[in-house]
């Protein structure tokens, strides 16, 4: 037959090119390089059919179809751009709530609210331990009062809102559902995700409160109050951000958030709750690195993974508990200090490879956040970055432009894979809670976080002014720094001590003794921490009855 | 002579969570044969200097990402200086405005290092600083 002739040639042909190719590359001068992802990961030179074993239904798919490797809306960006969401907050609430609505003005569509290190770590703003801290590397929220204020002219049945906090995320919930009530927002109106990743922070970012198990059943709190009252509220985005800037590789990164996020999903059914009621509100929030490829590889590997789990290991019937959505954020690691304007390159890099690997938000990162937090001008050009890309570049118009590349999928099965290994590891070690309490995950992050390190000083690795085409006079950058005024500190004092005459001191004690109660009996802490927040009660004063009934956490040493 | 081991504390003050530089130039300080102490997170400025006191180091090393820096790091040095520390090679990094950098150097900080500093030039700092100060030692005893 002709027809298998034809094949038989061109494949004998096929086989003369690839030897003819291998001689070449033989006898090829290369660069002095490692041919490596930045995660380490090697690369072959370059990838044909024979790497990749794909069948497309099972492997691939359409938009919007299992395992969704291709995206988790039939439209993509056709139906509606990724929402930009850019992350701020500093100072007072006061000040914050100009930010936004700056940000609202120049076509922002979602609010993301970054708190200030007291406030992750449950304390008030006039705690001694807060002292230095307040207001600095977001905004302050001591109570419900500061939550009005924060909201203040936005209307919160209208907007969505990210919020950046995980130990005390189920009191900071309890305020911003208070604080639509009193702006006469039902609950059930009220969109947008609490951070709530209590397991990554343990690993990765470590603003905590109290130990793994009281922490866990928290956010089964939140779960089951929000699947009643608030149903339009992602409780937990499950993020491998933190766990990628502390320093793990991209295999890490989506190994270790899915493992989180599996342990969500067996807490949540076993709390005898339905996985296709609960298991659609978790949504996820990946970084953004400058390895192009390997990122892209990396948003449609955790897809393909996530839906393959939940419906074979969880049982999910319903598509959207198996589908990821996530938010992305170019990698603040990435950025230099020196000649800080190239961050705004890099961070254009990153963002490319968030759409293209089909993210549902983006924040991107402004160029002088190496130096301190970010001033409106760069705020600025962060955000026409993703404007530029989403109206001018034509990219957002074709779903999953690079699916069938060999490199691409390829890669994207490494990384499923590199996954995969991980979680049988974990496994074996008695699961991610016991891992993350022995130290296993935070050592390993830091092992890869050494292992970069001394790979950017061996040169092997190179980042552009660090130790490549430096330049001697850069010591002082010629870009302007934002500053928090120390006054925001006093304020914040003279806000809660007039708070604290202004409420009515034994409705507040009657909902902090009730929060005790609910502790000790197993009753939803969420419903509690409202009825708190309505009363006044502060963050400091709630995360402190928490701290009595349940401990502190202790982290591991790792070194 | 048996060579003398430099003696180094690694400190976290504050709420920072931030802990990747602080341990990786733990971990760096470490291979280049000195003997590291880790505080952990979360330390208050009177918890690292009692650690620095109690291990008796000869150099403390404090790192802050959050901003808390200009009433962080003045802090600890009073603690050490309380407790008769007041000569220990004091250092640290982070992200720290230069111009927050200097006004620190001038209050008693050595040197601050800033992002992108590679971590064996702050071993070779740590260490030169250190063996300049032993060999002025020798000479005055």
């Amino acid at each position: 037959m002709t027809e298998t002739r034809l094949a038989r040639d061109a494949k004998v042909v096929a086989v003369d090119a690839r030897r003819r190719w291998e001689e070449a590359m033989r006898e090829a001068k290369l660069r002095d390089a490692e041919f490596t992802t930045i995660s380490g990961a090697p690369l072959k030179a370059v990838y044909t059919p024979d790497d990749v074993d794909l069948d497309y239904e099972r492997d691939l798919g359409y938009p919007g179809q299992h395992p969704f490797t291709r995206g988790v809306h039939p439209s993509m960006y056709r139906g509606r751009l990724w929402t930009m969401r850019q992350f701020a907050g500093f100072g007072t609430s006061a000040q914050t709530n100009e930010r936004f609505k700056f940000l609202l003005d120049h076509g922002q569509t979602g609010l993301s609210v970054a708190f200030d290190f007291p406030t992750l770590m449950g304390h008030d703003s006039d705690e001694p331990i807060s002292e230095g801290e307040v207001g600095q590397v977001g905004v302050a929220i001591s109570s419900l009062a500061d939550m009005e204020t924060l909201m203040d002219g936005i209307p919160m049945g209208k907007v969505s809102t990210s919020m950046t906090i995980n130990g005390p995320a189920p009191i900071m919930l309890a305020f911003y559902i208070a604080c639509g009530e009193n702006q006469g927002v039902d609950p059930k109106d009220l969109r947008g995700t609490v951070q709530n990743d209590i397991l990554k922070e343990y690993q990765a970012q470590h603003a905590w409160l109290v130990p793994a198990e009281p922490a866990l059943r928290m956010i089964d709190d939140v779960m089951l109050y929000c699947a009643e009252h608030v149903p339009q509220w992602n409780t937990i985005s499950i993020s491998g951000y933190h766990i990628r800037e502390a320093g793990s590789t991209a295999a890490q990164e989506l190994a270790f958030t899915l493992a989180n996020g599996f342990e969500y999903v067996r807490r949540g059914i076993a709390a005898g709750m339905d996985v296709d009621i609960f298991a659609r509100r978790l949504s996820f929030f990946f970084d953004a690195h400058v390895d192009f490829f390997e990122e892209i590889c990396k948003f449609r590997a955790a897809r393909r993974i996530w839906a393959r789990h939940m419906k074979e290991e969880f049982g999910a019937k319903d598509p959207r508990s198996c589908m990821i959505r996530f938010h992305t954020q170019t990698a603040g690691v990435s950025l230099t200090a020196q000649q800080p304007e190239n961050n705004i390159v890099r961070t254009t890099i990153e963002a490319l490879a968030g759409v293209l690997g089909g993210t549902q938000s983006l924040h991107t990162n402004s160029m002088d956040e190496t130096l301190s937090l970010p001033t409106e001008k760069a705020v600025k050009i962060a955000l026409r970055t993703q404007q530029i890309l989403a109206e001018e570049t034509e990219v957002a118009n074709v779903a999953d432009p690079l699916a069938g590349s060999y490199f691409i999928e390829a890669q994207t099965k490494r990384l499923e894979d590199d996954a995969e290994s991980y979680f049988a590891e974990i496994e074996k070690r008695g699961g991610v809670v016991a891992c993350t309490e022995a130290g296993y995950i935070q050592r390993e992050i830091h092992r890869a976080a050494v292992a970069y390190q001394r790979a950017v000083e061996a040169g092997t690795k190179r980042v552009v002014g660090v130790n490549c085409f430096v330049e001697e006079l850069d010591a002082k950058p010629e870009i302007d720094i934002h500053r928090i005024d120390p006054e925001v500190e006093k304020e914040q004092h003279e806000r809660l001590a007039a708070l604290r005459k202004r409420r009515d001191p034994k409705a507040a004690q009657r909902e902090l003794d009730d929060v005790r109660e609910a502790c000790r009996s197993g009753g939803n802490l969420l419903e509690r921490f409202v009825a708190a927040a309505h009363a006044y009660c502060t963050l400091g004063e709630i995360a402190g009855v928490l701290r009595e009934e349940f401990g502190e956490y202790r982290e591991p040493q790792i070194l | 002579m048996v060579e003398r081991k430099i003696r180094v504390l690694v400190g976290k003050p504050g709420l920072d969570g931030h802990d990747r530089g602080a341990k990786t130039v733990a971990t760096v300080l470490r291979d280049h044969g000195m003997e590291v102490i880790y505080t952990g997170l979360h330390q208050t400025p009177d918890q690292i200097a009692e650690a620095a006191a109690q291990e008796d180091v000869d150099v403390v090393g404090l790192s802050i990402l959050s901003g808390a820096h200009m009433s962080l790091f003045p802090r600890v040095r009073e603690e050490l200086e309380k407790r008769g520390m007041g000569h220990v090679l004091l250092t640290g990094g982070g992200i720290i405005p230069t111009d927050d950098m200097a006004e620190l150097e001038a209050q008693g900080f050595a040197k601050l290092f800033g992002p992108g500093t590679p971590t064996d030039d702050i071993a070779a700092w740590i260490k030169s600083t250190m063996e300049a100060r032993w060999e002025n030692e020798e000479v005055q005893t």
